[in-house]
């Protein structure tokens, strides 16, 4: 069991963390204080166009290795300790550092790889072969902030309230395969995608190979890093759109595609033959956080708590209505997605809340323009 | 010469129960009885197939297994020394049939499955939906990449199950028949094995893949264009850089029109293809396969050998849609003892190994992996998924189901059971339908009971288990093995 959190405004407007550890502090009892994070994005304005890396060091041979590593390679704007601040609960905090870099140009040219590659190459370095160094996150005008403790000390302790994003993911761990550890802790990070995790992806195994083949190595001990890699792949490498990817990673059933129209079957066969390996099966309820907004979705029979609620420009997702009304107090829309259907919220464009419907639809719910939004079963699961 | 080797076994009948039916005498294929006032074994020509035993109505026959004490000597096993008595005698090759009957430790039995405790729920089966749909072929790395027009088209079964190459030669053509009703019943695939396709599978062929081996028996145009696919095989795990040899008995006007080979006459198929001395020689071939065909996809079958990882990259490089990885316990129709003993190394590694070879050099998506020899069991399917298999298919298994009870004597064309053999009275035993009953059944039951092993790994679909190697943990096995498993030992 954990908690999380997803919270997006598609009108881009910035805010501040506060209320999130607040909506997460609802969910105290989800975690065990072994683990809890945020992650904002659009909280470095003053710094768009650098990577942002988060640096969790548990020695200070660490820091020294890591920061000659950053010095070697990239050009560094700025370089500071984590802003933080003595917390009840929180008390073996390791060293947390910031750095706002762009790639050193010559070395970038020289690599012959993209900046985003190139970024992605130094956090599977440093996170596999610095002893006792993690990179938290390493996008752009974003953050995130991780550690062992409950959630509103953890928000208290890295002083979340004095962020301000349009997007931000929140997660309560309670962790039950792997042990807890700063690094650990949710949400994981690549580039400019954070994601949260509440469950076990029981395919981790096979997940974990099949990106390995792409130059992904998963060294967090825990089952949640490997799918912020494949959001990475699918979305950024492969090309896909946020739909795809998530149909891709929770996919319909087959007798689900076999009754879909010809065009709909073939894509979605093709879906599914090309990324069963990526497939992420198990319980569980996931977030994406990124710079265009925010990607939630269930597994493919939702074995875990996902709802969700609309209030004017703002969306919010979460395991608990409670943390919902936190957020939105007067929604105008409260729902409960259903199994493997994504909520998608990009800035800019107005988000559509899902149809509703009184009767049971015909047939498959999937496919179609309103995919992404699945057409509900009954009343009783809506209210507003 | 006087035979020096005594019979394995003891026929014993009890006379008090037997009703004199003689129908003892009527079922055995190799002659055993004779008949004065009532059935006189010759214990000397048992097999142990039992067919007397199972049709016999008064039960009162119990093959027994010879209790002739031989002196104790641990370095010379009884099978040794009568393999020397044999050769001593005879001057030739020790043939054999079915697969080694060697004691060796099956890696498969040193491996356990996982399941979902408390933190990730199992999943029931009855009442969730669990999908074993497969589909064997190239892909695209990238979703909405156009893939080039000599990408054959995929193939689907319903799970993840293969019945494997037999030919109609070495088994009888009611046997193809219950393969190929079965397949289509099953939605999945039987095939051909080197001898053709017969025109009463014609109707059937969706479900069959036909071979290309090298003797070419029964290879023409059309027969490619007709299955579902076409498999050439390279090797086979019983037999692995070993030819075949259709004894000219088997070879009735039914199989010689098959084969497009004179009647009578020994079908021999060369150790290796004649066009084929090199992997670029293979890339030309599945080619041109491909071409005549109008692309329907191109497996290729290789014998489990030491270097088998560099030897299913070139295949998969060379432009094959699947891989079939053929194990050294795999079964044969005949083959000479001493290579299917001793060559040749276990799927189980063959499979961990070249699954890891296409993800080192990316190539996974390019081909399939099938693997056969032996798969025994749902749990060595489960198992052989999890290392990497795309699918398994059944040899052995299958004609277990059919009747077999593997006393090797496939080789004599004398199969009491009617599967291993042309004679007429012996072939008409089975009937096709209630063979392919048989089948469907057991391809059936061990779907279902794959369905619970995916239940209790938590996961609903198979390709979530495929190539999930931390669903398994060793016990018992070296650490070095365990490394090229891919295989944490248990308690880790």
């Amino acid at each position: 069991m954990c908690g999380l959190i997803g919270f997006s405004d598609t009108a881009g407007t910035r805010h501040s963390g506060e209320a999130v550890v607040r909506a997460m502090a609802l969910q105290h009892d989800r975690g065990n204080g072994l683990g809890a994070g945020y992650a904002g994005h659009g909280i470095y304005p003053e710094f768009p166009d650098h990577y942002a890396f988060h640096l969790i060091y548990e020695t200070r041979e660490a820091l020294e290795a890591t920061e000659a590593f950053i010095d070697h390679y990239y050009d560094l704007e700025r370089a500071e300790a984590l802003p933080t601040r003595r917390t009840t609960g929180i008390t073996d905090a390791p060293l947390l550092w910031r750095y706002f870099a762009k790639p050193e140009s010559k070395k970038l040219r020289d690599s012959g790889i993209s900046d985003d590659d190139y970024v992605v190459n130094a956090v599977m370095h440093i996170n596999t072969s610095i002893e006792g160094a993690t990179v938290a996150s390493s996008g752009k005008n974003m953050g995130v902030f991780k550690g062992v403790g409950f959630p509103e000390e953890i928000g208290h302790f890295y002083r979340i309230e004095d962020y301000e994003a349009h997007t931000w993911i929140a997660h309560n761990r309670f962790p039950t395969n792997s042990l807890a550890w700063w690094g650990g802790a949710h949400p994981f990070s690549l580039l400019n995608y954070s994601l949260v995790h509440n469950g076990e992806i029981s395919s981790y195994g096979i997940n974990k190979r099949y990106i390995r083949q792409f130059g992904y190595i998963c060294t967090m001990f825990t089952d949640t890093e490997v799918a912020a890699y494949l959001f990475d792949l699918l979305i950024r490498r492969h090309g896909l759109t946020a739909e795809q990817a998530c149909k891709a990673l929770a996919p319909p059933l087959w007798s689900q595609i076999d009754r879909m129209d010809d065009k709909a079957r073939h894509d979605y066969t093709l879906l599914r033959e090309i990324y069963a390996s990526a497939m992420l099966n198990g319980p569980f309820a996931i977030v994406l956080g990124t710079d265009e907004g925010m990607v939630a979705f269930n597994d493919r029979v939702k074995l875990r708590p996902l709802v969700a609620a609309v209030e004017g420009t703002q969306v919010a997702v979460a395991s608990e209505e409670s943390s919902l009304r936190e957020l939105l107090p007067a929604p105008d829309f409260l729902w409960a997605p259903k199994a493997g259907e994504p909520v998608i919220v990009r800035r800019g464009q107005a988000f559509q809340p899902p149809v509703v419907s009184t009767s049971k639809p015909a047939g498959s719910p999937v496919g179609g323009a309103v995919a992404s939004m699945d057409v509900l079963t009954s009343e009783s699961e809506v209210s507003a | 010469m006087i035979d020096y080797i005594q019979p394995e076994f003891h026929v014993d009948i009890d006379y008090d129960k037997c009703h004199k039916c003689g129908r003892c005498q009527g079922q055995c294929g190799w002659g055993v009885y004779s008949f004065v006032g009532r059935p006189l074994p010759d214990d000397a020509k048992c097999r142990a197939c039992h067919r007397c035993v199972t049709f016999c109505p008064a039960h009162c026959i119990t093959i027994k297994r010879s209790d002739l004490a031989y002196r104790e000597n641990p370095n010379w096993p009884v099978a040794a020394r009568k393999a020397v008595w044999r050769q001593g005698a005879s001057g030739g090759v020790l043939l054999s049939s079915m697969g080694s009957d060697r004691p060796r430790t099956s890696l498969f039995d040193a491996l356990a499955l996982d399941a979902c405790q408390v933190t990730n729920p199992s999943i029931d089966p009855l009442r969730e939906p669990m999908e074993t749909r497969t589909t064997l072929g190239k892909r695209p790395q990238v979703f909405g990449d156009e893939p080039p027009k000599e990408w054959a088209g995929r193939m689907t079964l319903a799970t993840p199950i293969l019945f494997a190459p037999m030919s109609f030669g070495s088994v009888s053509l009611n046997v193809h028949k219950a393969l190929a009703l079965a397949a289509r019943e099953l939605g999945i695939y039987m095939n051909t094995g080197e001898g053709g396709l017969h025109p009463d599978l014609y109707p059937l062929a969706d479900n069959v893949i036909v071979q290309v081996a090298s003797g070419r028996f029964g290879v023409t145009p059309e027969y490619l264009g007709r299955g579902a696919a076409i498999e050439i095989k390279v090797g086979q795990g019983a037999k692995p850089g070993i030819g075949g040899h259709l004894p000219g008995e088997k070879i009735n006007a039914e199989v010689s029109t098959t084969r497009m080979i004179p009647q009578g006459t020994d079908a021999i198929s060369p150790a290796p293809h004649h066009d084929i001395y090199s992997i670029e020689d293979l890339r030309q071939l599945i080619y041109s396969l491909k071409e005549a065909s109008g692309y329907k996809p191109v497996g290729v079958k290789i014998a489990a050998v030491h270097n088998v990882g560099a030897i299913a990259s070139g295949v998969v490089r060379a432009g094959a849609d699947y891989v079939y990885l053929d194990g050294m316990n795999g079964g044969t129709g005949a083959a000479p003892a001493v290579i299917r003993d001793h060559v040749g190394i276990p799927v189980e590694l063959a499979l961990a190994v070249v699954d890891q070879r296409l993800r080192d050099e990316n190539i996974r998506n390019q081909a399939s992996i099938i693997v056969a020899g032996s798969i025994r069991s749902s749990a060595d399917l489960a198992k052989a998924l999890a290392l990497g298999a795309d699918a398994v298919a059944l040899g052995s298994a299958a004609l277990l189901a059919l009747g077999c009870h593997l006393c090797q004597g496939c080789h004599t064309g004398s199969c009491s059971w009617g599967l291993t053999t042309q004679k007429p009275e012996l072939t008409r035993r089975l009937d096709p339908e209630e063979g392919a009953q048989r089948l469907v059944n057991l391809v059936g039951a061990w779907t279902h009971e794959l369905q619970e092993i995916l239940g209790a790994l938590g996961v609903n679909a198979v390709e979530s288990l495929r190539g999930s190697r931390d669903r398994l943990r060793a016990i018992g096995l070296d650490a070095q093995t365990c490394d090229i498993l891919g295989v944490a030992p248990a308690g880790r």
